[in-house]
């Protein structure tokens, strides 16, 4: 029973998660584009719910969500002007562009069903969190430190980049 | 029944969109957009392996939270860029910023 219903879970996020790729790809308005990368975030957050990662489908809905598509969707609204409409339009590259990531699915498609992976009957545990976090003070402890200050430069650096610059004429 | 393989290839199929747009935008913030796509595939791939190879161990699932944590980084400062960019050239189509040739 619950198998059933974790198929279903999985085929509707998967159409949501893809259709609403799709739009952000094909819509010709940026902010349109935008609103369809949250909804693909979203779809996401729920694939990761059906592999019961329940902590990074909470992460996923609260920075992507959450903090990406705001800053996107300001980003938008400073940077546009004149008329929305045309502001998503494809280059000259389209052709290039469609025949390598066809040609790119295909690739990875055609290696995934040649593989055999091992895979482990092992269940998950009821918490994910508890093993998370061991991990990252433990074995990963340097890599978290670093990324922290990775996040601590990328903010300060975004600040003094975005910051408005005085004309010196 | 879902299998690892069903996972991967939504995955695939989530990669190549975000490749298609990113190589094919012209606005830059479009190209982001598409990039924060890519990325999101390379997590499901993270987290469906760790589900089925390794259940009982998260090394899957913390590589997919410092992406996480690199891609806001990425987004903000990419922001910031093509924000201080359109102050100074008022445009923020990549074919117009080409004064960075060799």
């Amino acid at each position: 029973m619950s198998e059933l219903v974790l198929t279903i879970a999985f085929y509707i996020l998967a159409l949501l998660t893809i259709s609403s790729a799709l739009g952000v790809v094909f819509c010709r308005n940026i902010v349109h584009s935008a609103l369809c990368l949250v909804v693909t975030f979203i779809g996401v957050a729920g694939i990761y719910f059906t592999l019961q990662a329940d902590y990074l489908a909470l992460t996923q809905i609260l920075v992507y969500g959450g903090a990406v598509s705001v800053l996107i969707v300001f980003a938008v609204m400073l940077i546009q002007r004149g008329t929305i409409k045309q502001t998503n339009l494809f280059s000259r590259h389209i052709i290039t562009a469609g025949v390598i990531a066809i040609a790119m699915l295909i690739v990875i498609v055609r290696i995934l069903l040649l593989q055999q992976w091992t895979l482990s009957t092992r269940s998950v545990p009821e918490e994910t969190i508890t093993g998370i976090a061991k991990l990252m003070l433990t074995r990963y402890a340097i890599s978290f430190e670093i990324t922290a200050v990775l996040l601590l430069v990328a903010m300060i650096a975004a600040i003094v980049i975005g910051k408005e610059v005085k004309e010196s004429k | 029944m879902i299998t690892l393989t069903h996972y991967l290839i939504l995955s695939a199929i989530l990669f190549c969109i975000g490749l298609f747009g990113a190589l094919s935008k012209k606005n830059a913030v479009a190209i982001l957009l598409c990039i924060e796509l890519m990325l999101n595939a390379v997590n499901i791939n993270l987290v469906a392996f760790s589900r089925y190879l390794t259940p009982a161990e998260f090394d899957g699932h913390v590589f997919a939270i410092f992406i996480i944590v690199v891609a806001a980084a990425e987004v903000a400062l990419a922001l910031a860029i093509i924000i201080a960019i359109f102050r100074q050239r008022n445009t923020s189509v990549v074919a117009n910023l080409h004064w960075l040739k060799w």
